[in-house]
C-alpha cells in the first residue's frame, strides 16, 4: 500500500539490531546523504529504556517528494544486524525488498524470494578495521552500494558530518571495505 | 481561524536551499524558541525531552541567556516564573511524570499571568509508564491538569518543521496572553529528524513584552480594560507591584470580595475565549468534498494523512481535519466538518481523549457516525490502521 | 509647624494597601518584619533593587506589606521563584521569607539545593516550630514530645536542626537569633543581606495563638522571656559548663565562609564563552 507507487525514489530503509550498534547513527548518516542528494527525507528510532543492549532500529524514508509518515512499515531494505530483529521485522519487508543480514550474529535467514545479502560485518569490522564499533558504518556503505539509495559521494560527506575528527579515518576504511565488499559479493 | 493551506507537491525550484539541515524534532522546539527569544530555561532530564534542556544548556550561555538545571520540576516551573516575572522569556521542557509535578505551578502561572512556556514530550503512562514510546494520553491533562478552573493554551505540532514554528508561536502566545503556553510533542517526534529549511525570523513575527511608561503610582499590574499587549512591568524596574497566587485585585492585592474575584476570573476566561480566532489553528486537508473525515493531531496526523493520500488514490472521498491548537478546542472548525461529512474517524493514542470533544460536538447530529480508533500500548497508529478504517467507514 | 515624627517602617510599608495585616496579637512574625525593614534602612539600598519572595504560611504573608518587588508564591517554592528573579536580574536582592514547614518539609529540598549552589539569596526562615496557617499541625522543627493537632498524644518525631542542615548543604552564611533579640536579628540580616552567596538566618519566633497555647507556654510576653532564658550566645558556649548549654537555643553566626557565587560563576562561563 505504498503511497507515490509511481515515485521511483520513495524508499523506506529500516536498519535493525540491538542498542550500542550505532543503529541510529547509521539512520542520521542516511538521512544526512539524502539531503545531498536533494531529497527529502524523515528519520526516525525506537529504542528501550537501556542504551547498551536492548533492540533498537532506525527508519530512513527518502522521496523526492513529500513524505507523511516517519516510520517505516514496508520496508524496500531491510538491515538486521541480530537475529531477533531480522525474526520480527522480515514479515514486513516487501516482496521485492532487499534484506541485508550480519551472519556474525544472524544464523537463520527465512525468506522466499527477497533479495538476501548475508556478510559477517560485526567479525569483518573486528579483524580488518580493528573496531566493533565501524561495524554500522561497514554495513552502511554496504547497504548503500548494493542498492543506490543515496549516492557514495554523499554518504562519504555525510559520515564526515556525523563522526567525530578523531574516528573519521577508520570509518573511511570501514565505509571503503563495505563497498569493496558489495563489488564482490557473489 | 487559521486555515492553513497544505501544498501537496513541494518541487517548484531545483535551485539548492541553503539553509536545510537534518534536524531532530526536540531540537527544532529548542531552536524555534530560541528564535523566539527565550532567553531563560530552567528544567529537570526526563525522557524524551531532555535534548530540548541539552541544546538550551549549549546555546543560552553563549548568548548570554539563562540555563539552570533545577533539583526536580517543581522547581523548574518556579525558577522560569520568577526568571519571566523578572522579565525573561522563559521555558522548561519536560515528560510525563515531571509535567504532572509541574501542575501546581502552571496554575500560579495561570492566575499571575505570567508567561511562560512549558514542553511536555509525551509518553507513555501513568506513572513512569513507557519512557521511551510515544503516547498523546496528556491531552486532557494540559486542559485540566491544574487544580481550579480556567482555560488554557495547548499547542501540539505534527513534524518537525512545524515543532520549529509552533515553539516560536508559543513564546509569542504566553508573551501576548500573559499566561502559561504548554507545547506538546510526543517520543516519536520528538526524536524523528526531518530536512528542516530553517526560515529567516523576521523581527515583526516576535512578540515582546512592552514596558510601561506611566508613573509607577499609577501603575496597575491587572488593568482591567487591559488590551492584550499593554504594558507590563518586570521586578526591579522601578514598578513595585506585588504578585500572589491568591486571588487579586488589579494591583495585585489578596483579595476575598466576590466582586474583584469575579473581575478576576473572567479575565482570566475571557482573554482566551474571546480571541478564539487568533488563537486556534487548523489544517484542513483534501476536506473539500470529503463524506468521511479523520480528526487527528500530532503524530497520529501524519498516519492518518498518508492513509487519505492512499484511500483517495482508490477514489473515496476522505480529508483530515487536523488541530494544532488543541486547547481552546477548534468547536467551530468541528462543528462545519459534521455538518457536512457522515463519519468522523478519530484516530488518537490514548483510550479517548480527542473524541470527547468530538462528541460533545456531535450531540446534536445523532446521524453522525464516530469512530475511534484508540492505541495505548506504546506503538503508533499506522497508516494501514487508519486506511482499514477508511475502508469499513466508506 | 512641627513635624510628625515618622517611624522607619512606616517609609516602607505599603500602608494604604492590605492593612489590617493577618497576624494575631503577639505573633513574632511582625516583630522580624519590623527588623528586616530597619536592616534594609540601615543599608540604604534602593527599594527598587529588592525582591521579597514568600512561600505559603503565616510567615510567607509578609511581603505583600512591604513596598518592594514582592512574590508571595507556592507553599514550599518560594526559594526556585527567588532563584528565577536573582539568575535573571543578578543585582537585586533577593530575600526570602519562610516558615519552619515551608522551607524545610515541602521546601526541604530546594533549600539544600540553593545552599548547595551558593546563590545569592538571603533566606530569612522564622521558626515558630508549628504549623501556624493551617491550624497548629507538627513540622519538621517540632519538639518531641510536644503537642501539635496531628500529633495529639506528643511528638515522637524528632526534630531538624536547621542551621546545621544549612551549614551540611553547603550554605556560606549561618546564623541564628529569636525574635526577642530584635537588635541583634537587625545585625544579622544586615550580614546576611551583604554577605555574598546563600545566607541563612533563623529567627526563633512565637506563635502564642496556636502552638503556644497548644503546649500550654503561657502568652506571648512569657514566650518572649523563654527565648531570653533558653537562649546563648554562641559567644559563651564554650565559657560555660556543660549542663548549661545543652538544650539551649544557640544565637550567633554559625558560619560565614567564602565561596564563589552561583550567578558570578554563571557570569564568567558567560564571558569565556564570549572571549571578554
Ligand atoms: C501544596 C500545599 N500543601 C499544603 C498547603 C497547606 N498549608 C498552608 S501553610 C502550611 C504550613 C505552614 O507552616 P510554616 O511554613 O511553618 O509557616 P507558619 O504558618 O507557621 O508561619 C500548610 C501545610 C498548601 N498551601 N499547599
Ligand atoms: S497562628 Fe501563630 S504564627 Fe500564625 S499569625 Fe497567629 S500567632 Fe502568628
Amino acid at each position: 500500500m505504498a503511497i507515490n507507487k509511481n515515485t521511483s525514489k520513495y524508499c523506506e530503509t529500516r536498519l535493525s539490531g540491538s542498542g550500542g550498534q550505532g543503529l541510529i547513527l547509521g539512520g542520521i548518516i542516511l538521512a544526512r546523504g539524502a539531503i545531498k542528494d536533494g531529497l527529502k527525507v524523515s528519520q526516525s528510532q525506537s529504542y528501550g529504556p537501556e542504551s547498551r543492549g536492548g533492540s533498537s532500529r532506525a527508519d530512513v524514508i527518502i522521496n523526492d517528494d513529500m513524505i507523511y509518515y516517519p516510520e517505516a512499515t514496508h520496508f524496500d531494505i531491510l538491515l538486521a544486524l541480530n537475529q531477533e530483529s531480522c525474526d520480527k521485522y522480515i514479515y514486513d519487508l516487501k516482496p521485492e525488498g532487499v534484506l541485508i543480514v550480519d551472519t556474525t550474529f544472524v544464523k537463520n535467514v527465512s525468506v522466499m524470494d527477497s533479495k538476501v545479502y548475508e556478510v559477517p560485518f560485526t567479525k569483518l569490522a573486528t579483524e580488518k578495521i580493528g573496531s566493533v564499533v565501524t561495524t554500522n558504518i561497514l554495513a552502511l556503505s554496504f547497504l548503500v552500494k548494493i542498492t543506490k539509495v543515496i549516492t557514495e559521494k554523499s554518504l562519504e560527506e555525510a559520515i564526515k558530518e556525523s563522526v567525530k575528527p578523531a574516528f573519521y579515518e577508520m570509518n573511511m576504511k570501514a565505509m571503503k571495505l563495505g563497498f569493496e565488499l558489495a563489488d564482490n559479493y557473489k | 481561524m487559521a486555515q492553513k493551506e497544505t501544498k501537496m507537491v513541494s518541487k517548484k525550484n531545483n535551485k539548492p536551499k541553503k539553509n536545510i539541515v537534518l534536524m531532530q524534532g526536540n531540537e527544532a522546539i529548542a531552536r524555534g524558541a530560541l528564535a523566539a527569544g527565550v532567553n531563560f530555561f530552567g528544567g529537570y532530564p526526563i525522557t524524551p525531552s531532555t535534548e530540548v534542556a541539552e541544546i538550551m544548556s549549549e546555546e543560552l550561555p553563549k548568548r548570554g541567556g539563562k540555563f539552570m538545571q533545577m533539583e526536580d520540576e517543581i522547581a523548574s516551573i518556579a525558577v522560569i516564573i520568577g526568571a519571566s516575572l523578572a522579565g525573561a522569556k522563559a521555558m522548561t521542557a519536560t515528560s510525563g511524570p515531571g509535567f504532572s509535578l509541574m501542575q501546581e505551578g502552571i496554575g500560579f502561572a495561570k492566575i499571575t499571568e505570567t508567561p511562560c512556556v512549558v514542553v511536555n514530550v509525551m509518553r507513555g503512562g501513568p506513572s513512569t509508564g513507557l519512557p521511551t514510546k510515544p503516547s498523546q494520553a496528556d491531552l486532557m491533562q494540559t486542559r485540566w491538569g491544574t487544580h481550579g478552573d480556567g482555560p488554557a493554551i495547548v499547542l501540539y505540532p505534527s513534524s518537525v518543521k512545524e515543532s520549529y514554528e509552533l515553539a516560536i508561536r508559543a513564546v509569542n502566545l504566553a508573551e501576548k496572553y500573559r499566561t502559561c503556553v504548554v507545547l506538546l510533542s510526543d517520543e516519536v517526534l520528538g526524536h524523528m529528524r526531518e530536512a528542516v529549511e530553517i526560515p529567516d525570523i523576521k523581527e515583526s513575527q516576535i512578540i515582546n513584552r512592552i514596558k510601561p511608561t506611566v508613573p509607577p503610582e499609577w501603575y496597575a499590574h491587572y488593568e482591567q480594560n487591559q488590551k492584550y499587549l499593554s504594558p507590563v512591568a518586570s521586578f526591579g524596574e522601578g514598578y513595585r507591584f506585588h504578585v500572589t497566587g491568591l486571588a487579586h485585585d488589579k494591583f495585585g492585592f489578596p483579595t476575598n470580595k466576590s466582586s474583584e474575584v469575579q473581575i478576576m476570573m473572567d479575565r482570566l476566561k475571557k482573554k482566551i475565549t474571546h480571541n478564539i480566532r487568533d488563537l486556534v489553528q487548523i489544517e484542513s486537508f483534501m476536506m473539500d468534498d470529503a463524506k468521511i473525515a479523520i480528526f487527528a493531531a500530532g503524530i497520529t496526523a501524519q498516519a492518518a494523512k498518508k492513509a487519505v493520500v492512499d484511500a483517495r488514490a482508490e477514489g473515496i472521498k476522505v480529508g483530515l481535519l487536523r488541530p494544532l491548537t488543541i486547547w481552546p478546542f477548534p468547536d467551530s472548525a468541528v462543528e462545519k466538518m459534521l455538518k457536512r461529512v457522515d463519519t468522523v474517524i478519530v484516530p488518537e493514542l490514548n483510550q479517548g481523549q480527542l473524541i470527547h470533544e468530538i462528541e460533545r460536538l456531535a450531540k446534536d447530529k445523532k446521524d453522525s457516525k464516530i469512530i475511534r480508533i484508540q492505541r495505548f500500548d506504546g506503538e503508533l497508529i499506522s497508516p494501514d490502521d487508519v486506511f482499514k478504517a477508511i475502508k469499513e467507514a466508506n | 509647624m512641627a513635624a510628625v515624627p515618622q517611624k522607619t517602617i512606616h517609609k516602607y510599608l505599603r500602608h494604604n494597601k492590605k492593612f489590617p495585616h493577618v497576624w494575631c496579637p503577639g505573633c513574632s512574625n511582625g516583630i522580624v518584619l519590623g527588623t528586616i525593614i530597619r536592616a534594609i534602612d540601615d543599608l540604604k539600598l534602593e527599594r527598587d533593587d529588592i525582591a521579597m519572595v514568600s512561600g505559603i504560611g503565616c510567615s510567607s504573608r509578609m511581603p505583600v506589606y512591604v513596598d518592594f518587588n514582592t512574590l508571595h508564591t507556592l507553599h514550599g517554592r518560594a526559594i526556585p521563584f527567588a532563584t528565577g528573579i536573582k539568575m535573571f536580574k543578578p543585582h537585586m536582592k533577593v530575600i526570602v521569607i519562610t516558615g519552619d514547614g515551608d522551607a524545610t518539609a515541602i521546601g526541604g529540598n530546594h533549600f539544600i539545593h540553593a545552599a548547595r549552589r551558593n546563590i545569592d539569596l538571603t533566606v530569612i526562615l522564622i521558626n515558630n516550630n508549628i504549623y501556624g496557617m493551617t491550624g497548629g499541625q507538627y513540622s519538621p522543627t517540632t519538639p518531641h514530645d510536644d503537642v501539635a493537632t496531628t500529633m495529639p498524644y506528643g511528638n515522637i518525631d524528632n526534630p531538624f536542626n536547621i542551621c546545621d542542615l544549612a551549614i551540611g548543604a553547603g550554605a556560606t552564611f549561618v546564623s541564628r537569633t529569636t525574635a526577642y533579640h530584635a537588635i541583634e536579628a537587625q545585625n544579622m540580616i544586615k550580614k546576611a543581606i551583604a554577605h555574598e552567596g546563600f545566607s541563612l538566618v533563623e529567627v526563633i519566633s512565637a506563635c502564642p495563638v496556636i502552638y503556644g497555647k497548644l503546649n500550654k507556654k503561657g502568652n506571648a510576653p512569657k514566650m518572649m522571656n523563654q527565648m531570653k532564658d533558653n537562649s546563648i550566645p554562641l559567644a559563651a558556649v564554650n565559657k560555660l559548663p556543660k549542663e548549661k548549654v545543652e538544650g539551649k537555643i544557640i544565637r550567633g553566626i554559625l558560619k560565614e565562609v567564602d565561596r564563589p557565587e552561583y550567578t558570578k560563576a554563571y557570569q564568567d562561563l558567560v564571558d569565556k564563552l564570549n572571549n571578554k
